[in-house]
């Protein structure tokens, strides 16, 4: 009973990670038709910017957490603006674009910090565990799991409740229709890269925090995992994005503890093919 | 005198040429209608003033050149387009649909709601369950909605039942009381009832303009531009002390 609760936990606090990344990875697909292979990148600079605001910057890891989001914010917006707008017509250059950002950014990161991983701090109260149901949770699985809600939460209202979610919605279904509305539909864009950015960054300070270091690799290791989940909760739909990361972070855990390490990430190879098997369009097929 | 004034409109995409130099006035008041056979060219000319497709040409409104806007800029000059397919969000609601389309600060709801009560009712109805005849009322809706100075309605007819039929042809000689409207339209009946002015399409170029009603009368013309007789049933009726 200890183990599963504490799988369940630790999978729920994984999948809470993949769904920071892969709910602006959702929603620029969706909305841009953009495959942003550069996003791994944008969980690496906050995960880097947090880090060092916390260590070598002395702002300790609470300021230091906004700190790397607004980094991966800023991040996100200046590429959107630089390198794939004015490839919008031209989608080839622009994977392949997205694709050079996301290997020269961890190289870059390499030859700045090194390619060893580095310690995370912990705060005192984030660093020890609870018990729940007589298994000993690590207290930044629900930190993590938190965070996650309140993103999914955040972004449910910015897409129901304002006018430029009412646009990204629109946008999702015909992006044409949407300017001859006299939308000028870039400027959602950039938002919504910048909401992306802003999430994927949040997930790089947590990472850190989840898996006690920071190292060059981590966001292109979770951007993988993070497109699966894309692709299982259907382009462009935030809620299939968070229902389909619980899924994945559970099964990898799970598959991981009872079978043999590394079966976990072919589980959820095999989990993403049933899915197609039987859901082509993935879990919802649709945006919110 | 034109309020829109297209010449020499050229259209290539992935290589085909569909537009060869298109030429088209339309009129400052009333329903100018565009007409020709299937794939004349007729929708691609109006995705093409509305810059939804890359182009070459002059595109005039109202004095000045707007051939080179994004489609966003050209609809903020004034000009409120309902597309052939009806471009309607399916899965947002009417009012949503509505809301999105939104530019005044007042937008012009009594009017919609007058002309559309059905919209109305159906609110909070997600448009993609509706009927094909009320999606082509919120697609001519969004149009009404802002204080328009021409409204571009593709094909607003097409698979839609005679009594549906009517009401559109209705509500369009209405709207055009007080805002000219290119019509691009293949029900003759419906043409000869609201347009004024004309212009006929044939293999992407234009092959005639002047006046819809002395077309339409030309039998011999009406069959070798638009490879009908002029005189075809199914008139949309108008109702008693309508429009005519």
């Amino acid at each position: 009973m200890n183990t599963v609760v504490l799988l369940t936990c630790t999978g729920l606090g994984l999948g809470a990670l993949y769904f920071l990344i892969a709910s602006g990875l959702s929603l620029i697909f969706g909305l841009m038709d953009v495959l942003n292979f550069a996003h791994g990148a944008l969980l690496s600079i906050g995960a880097y910017a947090a880090w060092w605001a916390a260590t070598d910057g002395g702002l300790g890891f609470w300021p230091a957490v906004p700190f790397g989001v607004l980094v991966g914010t800023a991040a996100s917006v200046l590429l959107e603006l630089a390198l794939i707008r004015p490839l919008y017509a031209r989608p080839r250059d622009q994977i392949l674009a997205t694709v050079g950002v996301g290997l020269a950014l961890p190289a870059l990161i390499t030859g700045v910090w090194g390619s060893d991983a580095r310690p995370f701090p912990q705060p005192a109260a984030l660093s020890g565990t609870v018990d729940l149901l007589g298994a000993a949770v690590p207290v930044n699985r629900f930190v993590l799991i938190a965070a996650a809600l309140a993103v999914l939460l955040l972004l449910r209202l910015f897409l129901a409740r304002t006018r430029y979610g009412l646009i990204v919605r629109a946008g999702v279904e015909d992006r044409a229709m949407v300017t001859a509305l006299g939308i000028d539909v870039r400027r959602a864009f950039t938002l919504v890269f910048a909401i992306g950015g802003a999430a994927a960054s949040l997930g790089g300070a947590l990472a850190g925090l989840y898996f006690g270091s920071v190292n060059p690799s981590q966001g292109t290791g979770l951007l993988v995992f993070a497109f699966v989940v894309v692709v299982m909760g259907g382009m462009g739909s935030v809620t299939g994005a968070a229902v389909a990361s619980v899924g994945v972070g559970l099964v990898q855990q799970f598959a991981n503890y009872y079978t043999a390490a590394g079966l976990g990430d072919l589980s959820v190879v095999v989990l993403l093919a049933v899915l197609l098997l039987v859901k082509p369009r993935g879990l919802t097929g649709r945006l919110a | 005198m034109s309020l829109l004034t297209v010449r020499d409109l050229r259209v290539v995409i992935d290589g085909l040429h569909i537009l060869h130099g298109v030429d088209l006035d339309v009129a400052a008041t009333g329903v100018t209608a565009l007409l020709g056979r299937n794939g004349a060219g007729k929708t691609t000319t109006v995705k093409a003033v509305m810059g939804l497709v890359p182009r070459t040409g002059t595109v005039t409104f109202d004095g000045t050149d707007i051939g080179r806007l994004p489609t966003h800029r050209v609809v903020r000059r004034g000009i409120g387009y309902a597309p052939e397919d009806r471009g309607v969000f399916a899965h947002l609601s009417v009012a949503e649909n509505l809301r999105l389309a939104e530019r005044d600060p007042h937008p012009a709801y009594d009017l919609v709601h007058e002309l559309f009560p059905e919209l109305e009712r159906r609110r909070g109805q997600p448009a993609g369950t509706l009927s094909g005849g009320q999606q082509q009322m919120v697609a001519i809706a969004r149009t009404l909605l802002n204080g328009n100075r021409l409204i571009i309605a593709d094909e607003p007819t097409k698979g839609l039942a005679p009594k549906i039929v009517t009401e559109v042809a209705d509500v369009l000689a209405r709207a055009a009381e007080t805002v000219p409207v290119l019509l691009v339209e293949q029900n003759l009946a419906l043409v000869r009832r609201v347009a004024g002015h004309c212009a006929v399409l044939a293999d992407g170029r234009t092959a005639h303009q002047g006046d819809a009603r002395a077309l339409l009368a030309d039998e011999d013309a009406a069959r070798r531009l638009l490879g009908v007789g002029a005189h075809r049933p199914a008139a949309p009726a108008a109702p008693e002390g309508g429009p005519r």
